[in-house]
């Protein structure tokens, strides 16, 4: 082991500060408090610009006067961006992925993972030349964010049917609309944001279908929703906002209606009608109440999804509903390693912004060594009222999220819907038929079912493009693998779908362009037998090269 | 020691009523711990002979390392050996096997049981270097008395059986009877056809202690109930070492990992196996204890793989980004055409392995009762059927088709300090 690399790896200078992964509201929020509180900070963003979900915007080039009326907190996101894009303390990195995560050699206990990033150049993913960055966090902060999940019905993969959150993104980063006339379905109070995105852009929203009843949405709202409208200030904003998309909605006449869901997407070659159903309390199609809706584009979301790749690469614990588990800090079960935003649970744009400041702040505690003495206890002073503010914060904003939760999380009578011919896994065309007889064919007994891992790998259910990141839930949920309707109204299914070492596709020439590694990486070996290796064989000629091979 | 274990009627735990009795211990005449391939391959010889096998695995079906590799049913990478002849009995039994497993599970299943997928697509091992051109050569040589084919092609002959190959050839040679399975529905169709003979599988089923009797093993304690049996198959790939141990009479099987990358669909670019006679990257790495030994190969659903790394690191699962770099290195070095293609997965697993780099198929002499069928490091897929009917011969007083003295676990220097390091291991 040379002493010069290691003593470089201990010392704090030699390492990339508070590295704070996704530019959303959580990253752009912890980013900021890890400067605040002296850290150095990296931020790295795959997109071609900060925003997240929340805030995302026509691309630069092309800027728009009104972009701010339809985003909210539109001014903080602009300041935020502002400041951090202007700090010398701050490097901002956009249109660049983290791909692969390493731990670091375990003689350094307690330090974050090592990061890798490909950069993308303005151009995207497809561009021809991309470069490799290596980040060593002195403190890694995951803000990942989610994605939203649609369940699965026949017809869902007929061209004209998208996600909630692609018609939303569409709208907002292209100001275009998915369809002429829309059906927005699914659950959640994010229907609302997207019809209302929808409207923007001049398509007509022929109704809005809201899977959960009256019974159950008044498990969030109350049975007088109107009371949340004036609960403590801070859900003020929350509310405003819910409340002008719902304006919106009946300035256009659209009807919103509960209890409904899509049973079915039809068309010859692309979407034409959508039948949609009332929906009995556990979510399952009233039979005989279907009616038949002639549409262009149907935009469906169930709620969302957490994006794990980077935190399960990092080594995060997660919780029981799939999100991962971190203290009211930030801290997951990694030392170094803090989550916040809806990775850690889904709960809006402004507890994320909460969560990012706190692990932004816990993150830059354990790198940051501010100026003189006193300076850093007037910090430190200062750093802990803030936290306890945001603490208040915190809870105030997880207890209303925990409520809309329950008052949207799918039931598990959505099931009877997934009709055997339901294509399932899209990528490799996998219908809910073949995943349910192959599961049957392959379990030992009835209270010892097929493995996860094996239906993958026999029916290719996953293991397409998409990586599962579109069915994984709905593979598993088929599989009565997830208790659809526990948690927070996410649906996802067990971490085995989610783990996937390289987190963004990456080619294999740059894979080989990598730099290989400066010194003998002597960790990595154990008390294992270091005798000549006589062949093994999944697949070469080793006694080939004997005499070439090194020993040790 | 007997070179071959007499035909022993002890396997018989000669108790009817299995599993009778209300809590009682399920009673049987042989436990197989592990549903690998090995296990499965193992379960279903018994079971075809007449056996009452219940497989006990602590996790899934499939879901150690058999889930976690390739499916190359190789004899190109065999020297002269047991080994070579364990292979060539697999390539002879996979086949018809495949055959009687498709039509025993036809019934009922709308779309037929997964598909082996059981291709013999044939092998191309390229040397890119004069030294490896010279080496390949001579080990071809040493193969073809022992039955194997090896064809030598020229410039041409190579570039007509992968066109995107590089032209940087120095010697290529043609191994047709190289084949691929699909390593999981192979061991699912395996376990399948077991329960169609009567075997039963019991998952989530860990293995904790032996129950004993009369100085030998009759059964196992797992964390689902006792099974007690004539005879206990430890078949648990990996981590048979540590089950060995646990039930009394350590065997020193160690991991050694192993990482492969898969690329999005790319049909029509890669159409045999094509492996590299070269250790690429060995040489200029410092990094002794990593090997990467290239296979570039396209499956059914037309990803490619490509295989793979060779590290002694425990069972550490950790990603090493210098592995898949080296693997990237090897692949491009045969298909520089590859260049572009994007990688989307990485996934990898722990291959068995014993100090002599043998199977160990047969009975413990230390302890009666104890059986192994493990050890088959990087080909325990291809080896799986031969495995399992060397077993079934053993266990059952057949004559086996095979030499059984140099899989025994009883052969020269192979328990000789074993109980300490398979403690460590
Ligand atoms: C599709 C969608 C639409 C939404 N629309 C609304 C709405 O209209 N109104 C509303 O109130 N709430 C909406 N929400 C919820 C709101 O966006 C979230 O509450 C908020 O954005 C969460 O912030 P975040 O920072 O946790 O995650 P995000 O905003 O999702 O930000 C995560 C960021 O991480 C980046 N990232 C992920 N992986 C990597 C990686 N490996 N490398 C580099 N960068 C990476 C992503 O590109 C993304 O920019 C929406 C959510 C989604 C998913
Ligand atoms: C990267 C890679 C590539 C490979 N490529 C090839 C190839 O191309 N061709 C080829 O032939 N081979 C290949 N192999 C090797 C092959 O995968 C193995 O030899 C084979 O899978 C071993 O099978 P097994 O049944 O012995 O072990 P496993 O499949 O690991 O099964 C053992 C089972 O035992 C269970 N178990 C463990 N402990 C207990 C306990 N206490 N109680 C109960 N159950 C327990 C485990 O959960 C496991 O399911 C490759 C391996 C790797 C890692």
């Amino acid at each position: 082991m040379p002493e010069v690399a290691s003593t470089k790896d201990h010392d704090d200078s030699a390492n990339d500060g508070v590295v704070v992964v996704g530019g959303g509201p959580a990253g752009l929020a912890a980013a900021t408090a890890a400067r605040r509180a002296g850290a150095r900070v990296v931020l790295v963003e795959a997109g071609d610009d900060v925003g997240g979900q929340y805030w995302r915007h026509l691309p630069p080039q092309r800027p728009a006067r009104d972009e701010g009326q339809l985003h909210h907190g539109w001014s903080r996101f602009t300041e935020m961006r502002r400041s951090l894009l202007a700090d010398e303390g701050c490097e901002v990195l956009t249109g660049a992925s983290v791909w692969a995560v390493e731990a670091r050699a375990p003689h350094l206990p307690g330090d974050a993972p090592v990061l890798r990033v490909v950069l993308a150049p303005i151009g995207g993913a497809d561009a021809a030349q991309r470069e490799h960055r290596l980040l060593r966090p002195g403190a890694l902060v995951v803000a990942t964010g989610a994605h939203d999940l649609t369940l699965p019905f026949p017809g869902w993969d007929l061209p004209g049917v998208v996600t909630g959150g692609a018609a939303q993104a569409f709208a907002k980063s292209e100001r275009l609309a998915v369809g002429e006339r829309v059906v927005v379905a699914g659950a959640g109070p994010f229907l609302l944001p997207v019809a209302s995105s929808l409207l923007s852009t001049g398509a007509t929203v022929l109704e809005v279908c809201e899977a959960a009843g009256p019974a159950q949405l008044a498990r969030g709202w109350g049975s007088h929703p109107a009371r949340l409208l004036a609960g403590p200030r801070v859900m003020a904003a929350k509310t405003a906002e819910l409340a002008g998309y719902a304006a919106a909605l009946l300035r256009e006449r659209v009807p919103y209606r509960t209890a409904t869901g899509v049973v079915a997407a039809r068309g010859e070659g692309r979407l034409e009608e959508v039948v949609l159903a009332r929906l009995a309390p556990d979510w399952s199609p009233v039979p005989g109440t279907e009616r038949v809706v002639a549409a262009d584009a149907l935009a469906v979301s169930h709620g969302f999804t957490p994006r794990l790749e980077v935190a399960l690469a990092a080594g995060c614990a997660l919780r029981e509903d799939g999100f991962v588990a971190v203290d009211d800090r930030g801290a997951t079960s990694v030392p170094g390693v803090w989550a916040a935003g809806e990775v850690t649970g889904i709960g809006g744009a402004d507890l994320a912004q909460v969560e990012g400041e706190l692990a932004g702040l816990a993150a830059a505690g354990a790198v940051a060594h501010p100026g003189t003495h006193e300076a850093s206890q007037r910090l430190s002073q200062q750093l802990s009222q803030q936290v306890s503010r945001l603490l208040d914060r915190r809870r105030t904003l997880e207890a209303f999220a925990g409520r809309l939760a329950a008052a949207h999380a799918p039931r598990a009578g959505w099931l009877a819907q997934v009709t055997d011919d339901t294509t399932v896994c899209r990528c490799e065309e996998v219908t809910a038929g073949r995943l349910r007889a192959v599961a049957a064919a392959t379990a030992s007994t009835a209270d010892t079912p097929a493995g996860a891992r094996s239906l993958r790998l026999t029916t290719r259910a996953g293991l397409g493009v998409c990586q599962g990141r579109i069915c994984g839930h709905a593979v598993d949920a088929v599989l009565g693998r997830t208790s659809v309707g526990r948690g927070a109204g996410s649906g996802v299914g067990p971490v085995s779908h989610q783990r996937r070492p390289i987190a963004v596709p990456v080619r294999l020439g740059e894979l080989a362009a990598l730099p290989a590694p400066d010194h003998q990486t002597s960790d990595h070996q154990t008390a294992d037998h270091q005798t000549a290796d006589h062949q093994t064989s999944d697949h070469q000629t080793p006694d080939l090269t004997d005499s070439e091979e090194p020993r040790s | 020691m007997p070179s071959t274990q007499p035909p022993s009627p002890s396997w018989r735990s000669g108790i009817t009523d299995v599993g009778a009795g209300g809590g009682a211990a399920v009673v049987v005449d042989v436990v197989v711990v592990g549903a690998g391939i090995v296990g499965a391959a193992v379960a279903r010889a018994l079971a075809v002979g007449g056996a009452r096998v219940v497989v006990v695995e602590r996790g899934q079906a499939a879901g150690g390392t058999s889930g976690s590799g390739e499916g190359n049913l190789l004899v190109s990478d065999k020297g002269p050996g047991a080994e070579l002849a364990m292979a060539q009995r697999a390539h002879e039994l996979w086949p018809a096997l495949a055959r009687e497993l498709t039509e025993e599970l036809r019934a009922g299943l709308p779309g037929g049981f997964p598909d082996l997928e059981l291709e013999p697509k044939g092998g191309l091992v390229v040397a890119t270097t004069a030294a490896g051109a010279n080496a390949l050569r001579t080990f071809a040589a040493t193969q073809r008395p022992a039955g194997v084919r090896a064809v030598e092609l020229d410039a041409d002959g190579t570039r007509a059986l992968e066109p995107a190959l590089t032209p940087e050839v120095a010697c290529a040679v043609h191994y047709p009877d190289d084949a691929q399975v699909q390593p999981v529905a192979a061991t699912e169709a395996l376990l399948a056809s077991a329960r169609q003979h009567g075997a039963s599988v019991l998952t989530g089923a860990e293995v904790t202690a032996p129950l004993l009797a009369g100085g030998r093993l009759a059964g196992v304690r797992t964390t689902r109930g006792d099974v007690a049996a004539g005879a206990v198959v430890v078949a648990a790939g990996p981590w048979s070492g540590e089950v060995s141990a646990r039930l009394g009479a350590a065997l020193a099987v160690l991991p050694r990992r192993g990482v492969i990358l898969v690329t999005t669909r790319q049909p029509h670019l890669v159409h045999r196996k094509v492996y590299d006679a070269d250790y690429v990257g060995a040489v200029s790495s410092g990094d002794a204890d990593l090997q990467t030994s290239t296979v570039v190969e396209s499956t059914a659903a037309g990803t490619i793989l490509i295989g793979s790394s060779r590290e002694r690191v425990g069972f550490d699962a950790s990603l090493r980004v210098d592995v898949l770099r080296r693997l990237a290195l090897g692949a491009l070095t045969l298909f520089p055409a590859l260049a572009g293609v994007p990688v989307m997965r990485s996934y990898g697993g722990f291959r068995p392995y014993v100090p002599d780099h043998l199977p160990v198929v047969g009975e413990d002499p230390r302890l009666p009762g104890l059986w192994h069928a493990t050890g088959h490091e990087g080909a325990g897929i291809g080896l799986a059927p031969a495995t399992g009917e060397l077993l079934a011969d053993l266990l059952l007083g057949r004559t086996p088709s095979l030499d059984a003295a140099a899989f025994s676990p009883a052969r020269a220097g192979l328990l000789d300090g074993q109980a300490a390091s398979a403690g460590a291991a």
